[in-house]
């Protein structure tokens, strides 16, 4: 039987994975709806409408998703964390607190009037609802991600008898890794969406439907990618170096570099062992890691074995997951790169014999070989291995800590029988494992549903949407 | 009692007791009602179900967030008191939160997913409703009981988590008089006529057993002259639950007046059973063991979110009014248009 710290870890991970899935979607689409329902307000074109009543059904489903996995997360602290309140919680309570005051109520309420408020209240009503509806989402995101980025650079605070005290609200607040932690999360929010909306509109468009919705969507959906990779490069290489400041060993595990000192390798791949305290199969750009991190070949790179004490204490992450991790979240990326960057190009092509201006004769979506649009269906959910990936990098890279420096991992479990932990998470796994499958099925039976409607329904006059309520 | 405001570490204790009561009084109420409806919904016929679904579509998600904000405070309020709490209603507050998902989830799915599967997400919905009403019965009778554990406190808080459940569905159906017309009106009323019993009967099982169960409750309502002040409480109740009886055998009305009545009139006994257990319990937040006082967080941080609290909280009202407002009225099935 396994110790109740691993399997509350387990379900712990289990839970915010589940989670995690759904705000990633719902912060940035909550902004593309807007964005759609804003081009329909202006140029009333029925194709932006459309591109909204079929995104809002998502939507809906994401946020329940989301809704009711978060509601178990905020449970989890207190059946199986009991420890992080009890010292942190004079930090971590009001932030939270924050969360449900400022973002959740607002999410909730609004989110009833923007579903099923169309006819009930006017036009800029209901646009006003969209927007607090994307508001509360990032909101919500910023308070979560504030209490994330704390416990990975806690600051702010004073320890008294075990128990943090809150000395600097603001320094707690705009704690070191918080700004770089939030972007490269609204950034990881934006090209998730993106990637799901090209790929869900690519499925349509296999499945045959040409109409002028399928055609917006997924241009937006391949635009916005192209326009959010590098920025997310970029926001990613920043928040490394911010990770190496106040994190050594965590940059440490994901590069795979062992020992401290100049001319460190980019690893590319290796299989790292903690045995042997080396790696396998190594194969590395020389100085690699040493140009990227401290932009010098013979920059000095901080090594594992620097964060083992000397009663042999091992004071970092695991290194495989974070390693793997790591090299997962890179990978996707440079896929993300090459479909969005690659598409565009494709798109930007003149029209063969064409004259004129270059905006007007680009051959735009029609160019598009039949392969970028089965790529672009594989990568629908390209965003959540990212995530997903890039988020167990920065969570098991905080091991054995729960709070930096502060609380450790296991002073904070509750003292739960392990077969009572078990056996909520194999209850909590076959639920969420059925849920992902349904939602899964749900879009892709929304996207058949949408693409098989005829021509003359997609595009009956719905003039009245535009009245308000009666 | 006396410095009641001199001192902070006296009157945030209390005001977050206050407010962690007042969001979980308006969640049982608002989450009652629709986790109620859920109850209800095998009863009813596919059309009359979706009817049903419509009248609290708009609303269940913000109904829910007023049990994470009670969650919330309980957390940020008194840390030391939520870790022995929760980690003692390990396994029914992992019950609740699955059917919590279930129910949740099924709302999007039984529209969404193919027609095939609607049935299914049908089930799921009246299950997860189910789980979520009998764990939270559950968890409240053994919270009554002082959370000790022993074959005395399961019995009790199994009763008490069918009489919740009866609870719910009888909240559910005064709701369900309230928005539905017709034939699902009438269902309505009979429901409610068999599930006001079922209430009584918990409200008097729960009365019978905190006072035998600690005798600190027993104390505090029969010596004098507290039983005579606190008399007013339970002549109120007795008077409502006259007046919801009569009620009930005269409902549906011609003209539809009086049908707003079941429901005000539940939440006005639930609101009596609440100050009642709030009253037995008070000073303590886990029962005869640890007091607000003694649980409480560093009054610094209290007074951060009192401060955001206090601003907010009347903001979130009328937000809740105004949705209110938008979907007043009979429902009808719900569409994205």
């Amino acid at each position: 039987m396994m110790d109740t710290l691993l399997l509350s870890r387990i379900q712990f991970a289990a839970n915010i994975s589940f989670h995690i899935l759904f705000p990633t979607i719902t912060i940035a689409l909550g902004w593309m709806l807007l964005f759609f329902k804003l081009r329909f307000n202006r140029t009333g074109e029925e194709r932006w409408m459309d591109a909204y009543r079929f995104w809002v059904k998502v939507f809906a489903l994401s946020f329940a998703m989301g809704v009711v996995s978060g509601i178990t997360m905020s449970f989890q602290f207190g059946t199986n964390w009991p420890g992080f309140m009890e010292s942190v919680g004079n930090i971590a309570g009001p932030l939270l607190a924050y969360e449900v005051l400022t973002a959740f109520f607002l999410e909730a309420v609004f989110l009833g009037i923007m579903l099923f408020g169309f006819r009930r209240v006017p036009g800029w009503a209901h646009t006003a609802a969209t927007f607090l509806v994307a508001f509360g989402t990032t909101m919500s995101a910023f308070w979560i991600i504030v209490l994330n980025s704390w416990m990975h650079t806690p600051q702010g605070f004073e320890m008294r008898d075990g128990v943090a005290y809150a000395t600097d609200w603001a320094a707690i607040i705009f704690n070191p890794s918080m700004p770089y932690r939030l972007v490269h999360m609204l950034l990881a929010s934006g090209l998730t969406v993106a990637f799901l909306i090209a790929g869900i509109s690519a499925f349509r468009w296999i499945l045959g439907d040409r109409g002028a919705e399928v055609r917006t969507t997924l241009r937006t959906g391949l635009i916005t990618a192209a326009a959010l990779i590098p920025l997310q490069i970029l926001a990613g290489d920043m928040h490394g170096l911010n990770t190496l400041e106040h994190q050594p060993a965590k940059v440490a595990a994901m590069e795979g570099n062992w020992e401290t000192g100049p001319n460190v390798p980019l690893v590319l791949f290796a299989v790292p062992n903690e045995e042997t305290r080396s790696n396998d199969f190594e194969i590395g750009i020389p100085n690699g890691a040493s140009l990227i991190l401290k932009h010098s070949p013979d920059g000095v790179v901080p090594g594992l074995n620097d964060f083992v004490t000397d009663d042999g204490e091992v004071l970092h992450p695991r290194v495989a997951p974070v390693f793997y991790g790591f090299r997962v979240m890179v990978g996707t990326g440079f896929a993300m790169l090459a479909l969005s960057w690659g598409t565009l190009a494709l798109m930007a092509r003149r029209k063969p014999g064409a004259t004129g201006s270059w905006l007007q004769t680009r051959r735009g979506i029609d160019a598009l070989p039949r392969p970028v649009f089965w790529i672009a269906m594989v990568m629908t959910f390209s965003g959540w291995v990212a995530t997903l990936a890039g988020w167990y990098v920065t969570e098991i890279g905080r091991q054995p800590w729960l709070v930096s420096g502060v609380l450790p991992t296991e002073a904070a479990v509750a003292e739960v029988p392990s077969g009572m932990v078990l056996s909520t998470l194999l209850a909590y796994l076959a639920v969420y494992a059925a849920l992902t499958l349904a939602y899964i099925g749900a879009l892709v039976h929304l996207a058949r549903k949408a693409a098989g409607k005829t021509k003359a329904e997609t595009y009956a006059p719905a003039a009245h949407n535009l009245q308000p309520a009666e | 009692m006396m410095t009641l405001f001199g001192d902070p570490e006296v009157w945030l204790p209390a005001t977050f007791a206050a407010l962690m009561g007042l969001s979980i009084l308006i969640y049982v109420v608002l989450d009652g009602f629709d986790l109620g409806v859920g109850l209800l919904s095998p009863l009813a016929t596919e059309e009359e179900r979706d009817r049903m679904v419509a009248s609290i579509g708009p609303f269940w998600d913000a109904n829910e967030t007023w049990l994470v904000l009670a969650i919330g405070l309980l957390l940020v309020a008194f840390p030391t008191a939520h870790g022995q709490i929760l980690s003692t209603l390990y396994l029914p507050v992992a019950v609740m939160l699955i059917g919590l998902i279930l129910r949740g989830v099924a709302f999007e799915f039984r529209v969404k997913a193919p027609v095939t599967q609607k049935r299914n997400w049908d089930w799921a919905f009246f299950a997860g409703s189910a789980m979520a009403s009998l764990s939270q019965g559950y968890m409240l009778g053994a919270y009554v009981l002082g959370l000790a554990p022993g074959p005395l406190t399961w019995a009790f808080a199994t009763l008490t988590a069918i009489f919740l459940t009866v609870a719910y569905s009888f909240i559910g159906a005064t709701w369900l008089i309230y928005k539905a017309e017709g034939r699902l009106q009438q269902k309505a009323v009979d429901w409610a006529k068999g599930g006001i019993w079922g209430i009584l009967g918990g409200l008097g099982a729960v009365s019978i057993a905190s006072p035998l169960a600690s005798p600190r409750v027993f104390e505090k309502w029969f010596s004098f002259p507290e039983v005579v002040l606190l008399a007013p409480m339970p002549l109120g109740f007795a008077l409502i639950a006259t007046l919801l009886v009569l009620a009930l055998r005269h409902l549906p009305t011609k003209d539809d007046s009086w049908a707003w009545f079941p429901f005000s009139a539940t939440i006005a006994l639930f609101c009596l059973a609440f100050v009642g257990l709030a009253y037995s319990f008070y000073p303590y937040v886990v029962p005869d063991q640890l007091t607000i006082y003694e649980a409480a967080a560093a009054p610094e941080s209290l007074a951060i979110i009192l401060a955001g609290t206090v601003f907010v909280l009347p903001v979130i009202l009328g937000y809740t009014a105004i949705a209110y407002t938008v979907f007043r009225g009979k429902a009808t099935a719900l569409s994205y248009d």
